[in-house]
């Protein structure tokens, strides 16, 4: 008897649980406001951008708790931050920052030119990721000149140093921080860092001293999901304010219902890019790389593997850049047309070529899509899915394929066609030299530079830019502010508003 | 032999056991093909840039070198960084052993205090329509993987009643009644197919008791049916039940990998699956020899129990 009532016992604990769980629900801080929680799905892999590589530290600290001189706004134009005003030598290669004398870090001290200085030479010194390193490498000098001013000094001009300096390579960090900025970051943002539990979430609270605008929300929760679907789950029983990007844009129909959800649908930088080994004999042949462009039907096989998400763009370019052109139609879906550069290139009995592709949501599906496709027009295509660590070493790093699908998610990467070695095997001295001119000159000509490069790039048939990756925000209704478009690596919680 | 020299020679093939499993482990964890230095760097790197960080990584050293310096380390609870972070891998693992320990043990829990009195009953009812509609039911919670039970209940209770949170964890030091609201689903999800499992065993080791001699002698002096299970039989039932136990637990451990998945619960199998996918095999090698350890501890506890338990078998050890 005496077990029975034991077992009745907790019974009774958890139906009492159950109800204080359902009752303790909407939490609402009085007066330090509303608090919002964020799904994501890249955790960091440590929380000092400066040391550690990865999207997700940015996504989280970027503009939150840490700042920088200058910053993206979300029309991708570069705005003052902590630098109320800087101004260009007419040779282009000194800046020079006058800094905002309000601005404070959430320790209360001063954000001055010496902690800039501080900052900047962490960020140039060995402690650094090569990453970070490589972003500084056009820099000679980082100078105080008063307490407000900072002197900067280039190598040669370099206008994607000015936008590098939006990023997680340019933030300012607090001197007088003690802790592993590991573990504790310590910014000037609107929001302070409370605490990581790894595996699980991070928690920001508003900066109470913030010097400008302050926090609309607090806490801050961003949760991480590994998987796409539990996070859909998440939001609809109620338990995000906002999905940050839907990685599965399949799932949209699950928050069709305006009156609980409102979705954003924007684009991400992330082109999917059908890469063509140049070292291959017959893809080094630009009639075989044009014929397979107009093999294939974009728009039907974004439809197909991508839910219909995703913006054609024909080149390296996303449209949130300024020298964005719309090149998707270089080459419109025609297999006859096809069939005819196939001929001219003296293959019309047939061509073999391998796809190996990462085992990545886009991949497989895609590959299958293209090569049905090129079996159309008489390219046999062997398919080959390959686990990440498999790809990274054989396709990236030994060439060993004569094509691959892998998205490049990285802001303003047309360089990657530029660089030496790079796993194409592209290498084009007139590509090159646009390039370097676009960095050095001023922003017009590198507007003008990079279109013409963008261009050049499209009528090589390089690659096959397969589509971009939308960027798809859901959340509850009376979130506004949300960014469409995902154009700088921070979420930037300064924008969003709630309405209560 | 007595007691003490059979358990001597259990503690020596368990040792050699343990031995052997992180041989292995080092072994596979080092012979997937690809390159944890080219995975860390993704599609920004240069080759140069990958070697020099396999460098740092002491990934160039001999094999059996760096599988003594390993081993050595866990020799000193020292299980190694991590390829990514270079964190050590000891705390980490204990922030998030506390999840699985607690899904584990509350899972095992449930499951024992539902399988018992089920088992019983459908032992004792099984010549009648209830009693095998009890035995058929949990044939049916045999059958559903756990994951799969985890979906439903956060389909039902989470999204379309609200009652219960989809995912994610509380610590019971942060706030006790978010912690049991956060665990409810995924501990039932896991103890939904272990109760079927044991509540099964239970039910064919009673029906093997009430054909015993002295449950009828019991039955003869007065005892009621369930009075008599309770008193006699399930003392006797007890062993064969520690047994299946100690083996579901290491069923337990893996369905705990999955139900953490479901339920994004920061516990051990959710830091393994993310670490495979980074190939942070310093990571991943710690926690599987963590799992391989305990499952061949509790083997070994299992049996020493039994030894230690059950006079009959101290008195069959003596003899021989």
């Amino acid at each position: 008897m005496r077990r029975s009532r034991s077992l009745l016992g907790m019974l009774l604990v958890v139906a009492i649980a159950l109800t204080l769980g359902a009752c303790s629900r909407p939490q609402k801080e009085p007066g330090g406001g509303r608090e919002l929680t964020v799904g994501a799905t890249t955790e960091p892999a440590g929380l000092d951008m400066v040391t550690v590589a990865g999207a997700g530290t940015p996504f989280v600290l970027l503009y939150n708790v840490y700042e920088t001189l200058v910053k993206l706004d979300n029309e991708g134009a570069i705005k003052p931050l902590l630098a109320s005003e800087w101004s260009q030598s007419p040779d282009r290669l000194t800046y020079t920052f006058t800094l905002d004398p309000q601005a404070r870090f959430a320790s209360g001290a001063p954000v001055n030119a010496e902690a800039v200085v501080k900052s900047f030479e962490r960020a140039r010194s060995d402690v650094a990721t090569a990453t970070t390193r490589s972003k500084w490498a056009v820099v000679k000098t980082v100078e105080a000149a008063g307490d407000h001013t900072v002197v900067v000094k280039l190598s040669q001009p370099s206008n994607q140093w000015l936008y590098d300096l939006t990023g997680p390579y340019g933030i300012v960090t607090d001197p007088t921080a003690t802790g592993d900025l590991n573990t504790t970051p310590a910014g000037s943002g609107p929001y302070k860092f409370v605490k990581w539990e790894p595996g699980s979430s991070i928690e920001l609270e508003a900066n109470k001293g913030y010097w400008g605008t302050p926090a609309r929300f607090s806490p801050v929760f961003f949760r991480y999901y590994a998987d796409p679907n539990t996070m859909n789950t998440a939001m609809l029983s109620g338990q995000l304010d906002i999905i940050s990007n839907l990685t599965a844009p399949q799932s949209i129909g699950q928050f069709s219902d305006s009156s609980k959800y409102t979705i954003h649908e924007g684009v991400t930088q992330g082109e999917v890019v059908l890469g063509f080994n140049h070292r291959t004999t017959a893809l080094s042949d630009v009639r075989v790389r044009q014929a397979i462009n107009y093999a294939i039907d974009r728009s039907a096989l974004v439809d197909s593997v991508w839910g219909g998400k995703g913006k054609l763009i024909g080149s390296m370019v996303p449209p949130t850049d300024p020298w964005f052109e719309d090149l998707s139609q270089t080459y419109p879906y025609d297999p006859a047309k096809a069939k005819q550069l196939l001929a001219e290139a003296g293959l019309s009995s047939g061509l073999t070529l391998r796809l190996r592709v990462p085992s990545l949501p886009y991949g497989p599906t895609s590959a299958r899509f293209i090569a049905a496709q090129l079996q159309a027009v008489g390219i046999k295509v062997e398919v080959d899915e390959l686990e990440w660590a498999r790809w990274l070493d054989q396709v990236y790093g030994k060439h060993d394929y004569d094509m691959t699908i892998v998205a490049h998610v990285e802001p303003r990467d047309m360089s990657a066609f530029a660089a030496d070695g790079n796993y194409w095997g592209y290498a084009n001295k007139d590509y090159n030299a646009l390039l370097k001119q676009a960095d050095e000159g001023t922003q017009d000509e590198q507007t003008a530079k990079l279109k013409e490069a963008a261009k050049m790039l499209a009528d090589d048939a390089a690659a096959d830019w397969l589509f971009l990756l939308p960027n798809i925000v859901v959340t509850t209704p009376e979130i506004s502010g949300v960014s469409p478009n995902q154009i700088s690596l921070s979420f930037d919680l300064t924008t969003l508003a709630a309405r209560s | 032999m007595t007691v003490v020299r059979r358990i001597g020679v259990r503690v020596a093939w368990l040792v050699g056991s343990l031995l052997l499993a992180s041989f292995l482990i080092f072994l596979v964890c080092n012979a997937l093909p690809g390159s944890i230095a080219e995975v860390i760097l993704g599609t920004n790197a240069s080759p140069g840039e990958a070697a020099a960080l396999e460098e740092r990584l002491g990934l160039n050293a001999p094999f059996l070198d760096r599988y003594l310096h390993w081993i050595s380390g866990i020799v000193r609870f020292d299980l190694g960084v991590s390829y990514y972070t270079g964190q050590p891998v000891t705390p980490l693992i204990a922030s998030r052993l506390e999840v699985t320990a607690w899904l584990i043990g509350l899972g095992m829990l449930v499951a024992v205090a539902v399988a018992i009195p089920v088992g019983a009953y459908a032992a004792v009812r099984r010549r009648h329509a209830d009693g095998v509609a009890v035995s058929a039911l949990s044939q049916l919670g045999l059958a559903i993987p756990a994951f799969w039970a985890g979906i439903w209940l956060v389909i039902i209770f989470a999204v379309e009643l609200r009652l219960l949170p989809a995912g994610g964890y509380v610590s019971y030091w942060d706030d006790p009644v978010q912690w049991i609201v956060h665990l409810i689903l995924p501990v039932t999800s896991l103890a939904l197919v272990q109760a079927s499992v044991i509540a099964r065993y239970v039910r064919s080791s009673v029906i093997e008791v009430t054909h015993e001699d002295y449950f009828r002698t019991a039955r003869a002096v007065g005892w009621s049916r369930m009075g008599a299970l309770w008193r006699h039989g399930m003392r006797n039932t007890a062993i064969s039940l520690l047994t299946v136990i100690g083996l579901q637990l290491a069923t337990l451990l893996v369905g705990a990998i999955i139900i953490e998945q479901v339920f994004v619960l920061p516990g051990l199998g959710s830091l393994l699956l993310l670490s495979v996918s980074k190939r942070d095999l310093g990571i991943v090698q710690a926690i599987v020899l963590l799992l391989v350890w305990s499952v061949l501890l509790i083997n070994f506890l299992v049996d020493v129990t039994y030894q230690l338990v059950d006079p009959r078998l101290r008195r069959q050890g003596d003899r021989s």
